[in-house]
């Protein structure tokens, strides 16, 4: 009877117990029941305009909840929710992981103001929630974020000006050899003496990419040369807008070597916009018609390896160059020449002589100089800091290194 | 996927082996599978550049397309003029339209010079949005990630093949003696990593061809699990 009673007791002992608990952790989800802890909310949410942009986002910042701590994964992220001030309703608009104290809302109405309230999510549930001022979103005129960029983009630019400048009063600028473009005239006449005719792939892709400018510009050349030199050209394009380039290049090419009349708008025709429509296309042109040279300049991409692959097997010269990194292995595996990256564009100007490329190239020249000197100081600054640990050297070590991050 | 011997798979099947058929000598079926390819897909691509750019991004914005056709499409800049007597800007969308229909006077021999507008705006505009991109992201990102602590043997290299690389792609000295070494030493940095990209991208094409071939011996003719 005793031990039934003591049962009773017990059962009536811990069944209010356990539902007090149970109601508690219901109606305040601070309460994280697994840990025994209650999880506090972030604090100070702030909410203002993100500088520098056209309008249209808000940052949301705030102070991590105290029990985020990277060793105790008690947090599993924060929840950001937003409501048009001061009336409307809040919804759910992204989440941030532990650690992280912002969060930028970019689908602001620049019209509307907002207010912000952000949660501690935990295993049990959300913390209690803190909320923030009203804020708006607005454009600005200028991003001073870019400062950095804007004068160092400066430098070059005025550099870039001063050659081109130069270069039109007809002073001399000097650009080194680049290995590959003395092997254009070579191939063009080796095509004129074996009978064949010489391929041209621009590219694949479209007018606005600066290397399809500077691809169209060499075959500018190679049209000259094969005008003068009476063979054969042929060009298939997977861009029409690239084929009226290249049309209007060979024209004037033809024009100033003298033979207007032996220009065909035949020269150049368009395939099909399709990347793998257009290799199977030009593949079939290369076992066909058995061109003595291949050109590939401009951009590409998975389509490199096969053409080039194909014109190797029919023994082509080949010269190839691009500034795509991934595909300039297959160029540099299959192509006699290549020019790699940036000496496509120097071939461009070397080739053109053109006042406003050679300035261009001689410009960027400058650029690169900065670049050197920028990271031979900072790396021996930086060194001098991990060896001294001096608070001064980091300082400096940090200003140099900021120099190049965009705010 | 469906298996089997189905149209669609011994169509794809034919096609496919037609355009590996290549590998062995150009032949009537390579042939084939190649005009078929180059036709479908232009044709293809003039229907969806027609439904995707020129229909929403043109004749949908400026109101055509609701003004000549009782399509359900939100108003253009037409109808919010004429309803609302407000300039909607979608009305710039006309620049645009004005712009490529300038590129069809190549056409007109003596009007041909004017389709070089559209060009230069397209060249122009391009160079100019993707002048902070790209300087942002080539250059000024590059070099934040190049201020190094010469304490490692992986900074080091980083370093000198960052430098040694820069100095190969300097156009306005003559590689010789100082440079010329530096520049050699740019190269080889140039080849290695070359080396290691060639092998990466020729794994990622054998694993398209072993899906082609997966779909062959599998999926059309059943041959494995």
């Amino acid at each position: 009877m005793q031990r039934l009673l003591g049962i009773f007791l017990i059962i009536g002992f811990l069944f209010p117990l356990t539902w007090i608990s149970e109601s508690f952790a219901q109606e305040n989800p601070a309460f994280d029941d697994s840990a025994g802890i209650t999880i506090a909310p972030p604090t100070n949410v702030k909410a203002y305009d993100h500088p520098g942009d056209a309008g249209g986002a808000i940052v949301v910042e705030w102070d991590l909840s105290p029990q985020d701590h990277p060793e105790n994964d008690l947090i599993l992220g924060y929840e950001i929710f937003r409501a048009v001030y001061p009336d409307g309703e809040y919804e759910s608009i992204g989440v941030a992981s532990p650690g992280h104290t912002s969060y930028m809302d970019a689908n602001a109405e620049d019209e509307h103001e907002y207010i912000y309230k952000v949660t501690a999510t935990s295993g049990n549930g959300p913390s209690a929630t803190a909320i923030s001022n009203p804020a708006g979103s607005s454009p600005e005129w200028i991003n001073f974020g870019m400062t950095n960029l804007f004068i160092i983009g400066l430098i070059i630019c005025s550099s870039v000006i001063y050659f081109i400048m130069h270069a039109k009063k007809g002073g001399k600028l000097f650009l080194r050899k680049i290995g590959g473009l003395e092997a254009i005239d070579d191939a063009i006449g080796r095509a004129t003496e074996m009978g064949r005719p010489i391929l041209f792939i621009p590219g694949i892709h479209d007018m606005d990419d600066v290397q399809t400018i500077a691809g169209l510009t060499i075959l500018n050349y190679i049209a000259k040369k094969v005008a003068e030199y009476d063979s054969r050209l042929h060009v298939p394009v997977c861009r029409s807008i690239v084929m009226t380039t290249a049309r209007e290049s060979i024209k004037e090419a033809y024009l100033s070597a003298g033979r207007p009349d032996a220009y065909s708008d035949d020269f150049v025709h368009y395939v099909t916009d399709e990347q793998f429509g257009y290799v199977a296309a030009v593949d079939g042109v290369m076992v066909r018609e058995k061109p003595a040279t291949c050109f590939y300049l401009g951009a590409f991409f998975a389509e490199s390896l096969i053409m080039a692959e194909t014109g190797n097997s029919i023994g082509a010269i080949q010269i190839a160059g691009t500034a795509m990194p991934a595909q300039l292995p297959f160029f540099v595996a299959a192509c006699d020449y290549t020019l790699i990256g940036e000496e496509l564009f120097a071939a461009s100007a070397y080739l053109s002589g053109e006042p406003k490329q050679l300035g261009s190239l001689k410009g960027q020249d400058v650029g690169k100089v900065i670049a050197m000197a920028a990271i031979g100081v900072g790396v021996l600054v930086e060194t001098i800091y991990v060896i001294s640990g001096s608070s001064a050297i980091g300082n400096l070590s940090s200003f140099i290194k900021n120099l190049f991050v965009l705010g | 996927m469906e298996t089997g011997f189905t149209l669609s798979n011994t169509i794809a099947a034919i096609l496919t082996i037609g355009i590996i058929s290549f590998l062995w000598k150009d032949n009537p079926l390579y042939k084939l599978c190649e005009s078929l390819f180059v036709g479908v897909s232009a044709g293809y691509w003039f229907v969806s550049l027609y439904y995707q750019n020129l229909l929403p991004k043109l004749f949908d914005t400026l109101g055509l397309t609701q003004l000549f056709t009782s399509a359900d499409i939100e108003p253009g800049a037409i109808q919010i003029l004429i309803n609302e007597g407000r300039v909607d800007n979608s009305f710039l969308y006309l620049i645009a339209g004005i712009l490529g229909a300038l590129m069809l006077t190549r056409l007109i021999p003596n009007l041909g010079w004017i389709s070089r507008w559209p060009l230069a705006f397209i060249v122009g505009t391009t160079s100019g949005l993707y002048f902070t991109t790209y300087f942002q992201s080539n250059a000024m990102a590059q070099l934040r990630s190049t201020i190094l602590p010469l304490d490692s043997i992986g900074n080091v290299v980083i370093v000198i093949g960052t430098v040694c690389g820069l100095v190969y792609f300097y156009f306005s000295k003559e590689h010789k003696g100082v440079m010329g070494g530096a520049a050699r030493v740019g190269v080889w940095f140039l080849m290695i990593t070359f080396g290691a990209s060639f092998g990466y991208t020729v794994m990622s094409r054998m694993s398209l061809l072993i899906g082609r071939f997966d779909f062959i011996f599998s999926t059309w003719l059943g041959l494995t699990g």
